[in-house]
């Protein structure tokens, strides 16, 4: 599995792909968490963001990447922003349950993307639901290319380089969280809404603005999967990469650096699942899927079985 | 010496590193009242929990009626004949009386023919000892004071011989607690031992028959209360000299700080809490609130500092007035110059899971100060809560320390130290030492004072009658939502504002008074009932008022 996973750059690159789709989705769990909310919407909000980038690149092919990068990220942003403004609107100011909007808005997402991939979107003499291929002016550079630049060889990969803009929301989102006054209220608002009232935190926006940047984080799997590597709008390119995010976050501990460790993780799983299936025979998919469970168990059980003894272990090195 | 009917020798109880008890040592008396005596943390509860067999102790023994014994669990501990009262009342608040008295001691198969049994006990039980509660009322209509009577019955039903209470008076009127300790006296007499954990000098003095006192884990001190006195006990509670009573000098009001005009404010589930509340505070005075708690006093503190929605009325403060159409919400009341000590500093003055300094800004968090283009001012931050942390002594001084992990006087202090460091023109501040212990209290208050002294409006709102006494310029009293009248602190009696408390007027009294002398006042028809512990009796209509012989004294009730 960790051969798979690492053991040869094809593998690498598939691990780090994929790995950066659970960045997204899990800092979209983590800052509804540190809010107070259980935002499991992030599948929903990766979905119509990636539509949003679908309907930039589509719209403004003939555009430089330089522009249209920022644009596209601007539309996964209002889009997936938008899906978990309206769960984030009703949970503020209607006090309608997170859980319940966000996964309700997940399959509104999904119907939503089917009717518009196979009626609007879908050139006339296609036959699958998808939308035609972006013009190459749009595409994220892959990986390979990138190295090329540096005149370094690698197997060609979906790994892009929205790797690198999934390090820098990291970096944003941890220091939006715990060094900036949002972020504080964002917390306040999330560890204790009475104290929140008493200081003038404004728990109703909070909520809203937490859902916005949640939705925004997710739709920038759209980036990823759209612009980076199938280039063209599809169905359910999002698969699962948004229930995984809650995984990844709460292993995570809800904090970026656990965040990209978690998801570096479950690229690996993935990845090194994938390969297992396909090189052992006697192991089918299903045994794959039983595997990931039980390292997903072990890794969010363990951490509090080992937790006393690595805790007394810091303490030690610090004296 | 009479027969002891516990003994603890030599108890020691560590959790981690923290001590709680340090070579414990007890006697308690048969048929006497102890009262056990400390601040917060000093290890009074531990002490108890071990007994009640909540904990173990880590070494020690305990002999109960002079047989030693093992207690493992809360069922030992009542096979020995211990019954524990707790602070917070265990009762299912939807059960009667009845049920939750049998709740754990039910036999056989069928619950009716054990409620049919239990029932004739109860009533006896409550005939003997003056208990009387009536046994089918059902627990969340009856009063606090009536709730801590079925406590007290349900250890009594299960064979207790030595009966602790924890804290008791905490949620009791002075007039409650009275009784309360009417009905220990009962108990004594009866042969009963009563173990009384209080951190109150007042309560030791007027009740107990035996005192020791306990400061950081140890026993400091076994005292005779007719030998002692309250600044005795007060000095051994904290280990140095304690001023009890307040030092001030007489006010000198201002302009007014503060108005309220008319407001009143109804709560979600559609209870009107304050009832049509004008009053004002002047700059260099404090206005004390005083009141049994839930009399609207909480729902007066949120709507004045914009926690709640101002519904109806209006406030001024300074030049600025406050309508209900401008929603102003706490962090407008902070610019318009008011700072808000709340009630309860767990949930609403502090994040607890955040560190110290995180804390010290909460409220603050949006001032220019703090922040920069993108990022708040760690600095800054810094800087601000060590001055405050230095300049209350907060201890242990950490910045870092969670909010949580300091003790409740310093959780009190960081709060104290934010609000005041930001010297504003008004400061509303509710239950200032709630759980907060002697030392500190002498302080917050010399911090309170020193508010006034330096010209500001202070409205102070407290459950506890002494501190409004020693603090307060002038003290108005809350009952039922509304302000029952306003006494000067010079003259006032705590006789006087007892009576508001209970919500009888002055005039009222006096009057009925003229009528039968020396005779109390109860409020009117629901109070009566409730005094009398039982619900829904009719007294007839056209009649005005009813007097009534009990616990041998006269007492006047309007109906």
């Amino acid at each position: 599995m960790l051969y798979g996973a690492f053991g040869y750059d094809e593998g690498l690159g598939y691990t780090l792909y994929y790995t950066t789709n659970f960045i997204f989705t899990g800092l979209a769990f983590a800052v509804g968490f540190h809010c107070g909310l259980f935002n499991i919407g992030a599948e929903g909000q990766a979905y119509i963001g990636g539509l949003g980038v679908g309907l930039v690149c589509l719209w403004l092919e003939s555009w430089p990447l330089w522009l249209v990068f920022p644009l596209a990220i601007l539309a996964s942003i209002v889009l997936g922003g938008l899906w978990g403004a309206i769960p984030g609107y009703l949970k503020a100011k209607r006090g309608s349950h997170e859980v319940v909007t966000t996964i309700m808005f997940n399959f509104i997402a999904s119907v939503v993307m089917v009717n518009l991939l196979s009626h609007v979107l879908k050139p006339p003499q296609e036959m699958s639901p998808e939308s035609r291929e972006f013009s190459e002016g749009v595409w994220v550079p892959q990986m390979h290319e990138i190295f090329e630049w540096f005149g370094i060889e690698i197997t060609q990969t979906p790994l892009n380089g929205t790797f690198f803009f999934a390090l820098i929301c990291l970096f944003l989102v941890w220091r939006f969280i715990w060094y900036t006054r949002w972020g504080y209220e964002l917390r306040t608002v999330g560890t204790n809404e009475t104290a929140s009232v008493y200081a003038g935190i404004s728990v109703s926006k909070n909520i809203i603005i937490a859902m916005v940047i949640g939705g925004g984080l997710a739709g920038f799997v759209g980036i990823n999967e759209i612009m980076g590597s199938s280039h063209r709008l599809m169905l359910n390119f999002q698969a699962g990469i948004g229930f995984t995010g809650i995984a990844v976050s709460l292993i995570g501990r809800n904090h970026p650096l656990g965040i990209l460790l978690a998801a570096l993780l479950f690229g690996i799983l993935y990845q090194g699942g994938a390969e297992l299936s396909f090189e052992v025979q006697a192991i089918d998919r299903h045994m794959v899927v039983l595997i990931q469970g039980l390292v997903i168990l072990f890794a969010g059980a363990l951490e509090n079985l080992f937790r006393p003894q690595i805790e007394q272990f810091v303490k030690r090195l610090a004296t | 010496m009479s027969a002891l009917a516990i003994e603890l020798t030599g108890i020691n109880k560590n959790f981690g590193n923290v001590c709680a008890n340090k070579d414990v040592s007890l006697k308690v008396e048969s048929g006497t009242i102890h009262g056990i005596i400390g601040e917060n943390g000093a290890g009074k509860s531990t002490l108890m929990s071990i007994l009640y067999g909540f904990y173990q102790a880590d070494s020690g023994t305990i002999s109960v009626q002079d047989k030693s014994m093992q207690i493992q669990n809360a069922h030992d501990a009542i096979d020995a004949g211990i019954g524990m009262v707790h602070q917070h009342f265990m009762l299912v608040d939807t059960f009667t009386v009845l049920e939750n008295v049998v709740l754990g001691t039910e036999t056989g198969y069928s619950l009716k023919k054990s409620l049919e049994a239990s029932a004739l006990e109860l009533q006896r039980l409550e005939k003997e000892y003056h208990l009387e509660v009536g046994i089918d009322s059902v627990i969340n209509t009856l009063p606090v004071g009536l709730q801590q009577r079925v406590e007290i019955l349900k250890a009594l039903y299960r064979g207790a011989d030595i009966l602790i209470l924890d804290e008791p008076t905490g949620v009791l009127t002075p007039q409650e607690a009275d009784h309360l300790f009417r009905v220990l006296s009962e108990l004594r007499e009866q042969g009963k031992t009563v173990i009384l954990i209080t951190h109150k000098l007042r309560e030791i003095m007027a009740i107990t028959d035996n005192v020791s006192v306990m400061r950081q884990g140890e026993m400091v001190a076994h005292l005779k209360t007719a030998e002692t006195n309250q600044e005795e006990l007060a000095e051994l509670m904290v280990g140095r000299k304690v001023l009890l009573q307040v030092d001030k000098a007489p006010a000198k009001p201002g302009k007014p700080v503060l108005t309220v005009e008319h407001l009143d404010f109804t709560d979600d589930s559609g209870v009107h809490r304050v009832k049509d509340v004008s009053f004002n505070v002047r700059s260099g005075e404090i206005v004390g609130i005083a009141g049994v708690s839930g009399n609207g006093q909480s729902e007066l503190l949120a709507a004045i500092t914009g926690i709640q929605p101002l519904q109806k009325g209006q406030l001024k403060i300074n030049s600025e007035t406050i309508r209900p159409d401008m929603r102003a919400d706490a962090a407008d009341m902070r610019r318009f110059g008011m700072a808000h000590v709340p009630e309860d500093r767990q949930r609403m003055g502090l994040v607890t899971s955040f560190s110290a300094q995180e804390n010290s800004i909460l409220g603050y968090h949006n001032d220019p100060a703090y922040n920069g283009l993108f990022e708040m001012d760690r600095d800054a931050i810094l800087s601000t809560c060590q001055h405050g942390m230095e300049h209350y002594d907060v201890r242990p001084n950490n910045l870092n320390l969670r909010a949580s992990l300091f003790s409740g006087g310093n959780q009190q202090k960081l709060v104290v130290a934010r609000e005041l460091e930001r010297d504003p023109e008004l400061l509303v501040i509710g239950q200032p030492t709630r759980g907060v212990d002697i030392g500190a209290i002498e302080f917050i208050h010399r911090q309170i004072i020193a508010m006034r002294d330096a010209g500001k409006a202070v409205l102070l709102v407290s459950v506890e009658l002494d501190e409004i006494l020693s603090l307060s310029d002038r003290i108005l009293v809350m009952f039922a939502g509304q302000i029952m009248g306003e006494v000067q602190a010079s003259s006032a009696n705590e006789r006087d504002i007892g009576l508001l408390m209970a919500g009888i007027s002055k005039e009222a009294h006096e009057r009925n008074s003229s009528k039968y002398p020396g005779c109390h006042t109860g409020h009117n028809h629901q109070s009566f009932t409730r005094f009398f512990g039982f619900r829904n009796c009719n007294l007839g209509t056209g009649r005005r008022s009813v007097v009534c012989f009990k616990n041998h004294a006269l007492w006047c009730f309007r109906i």
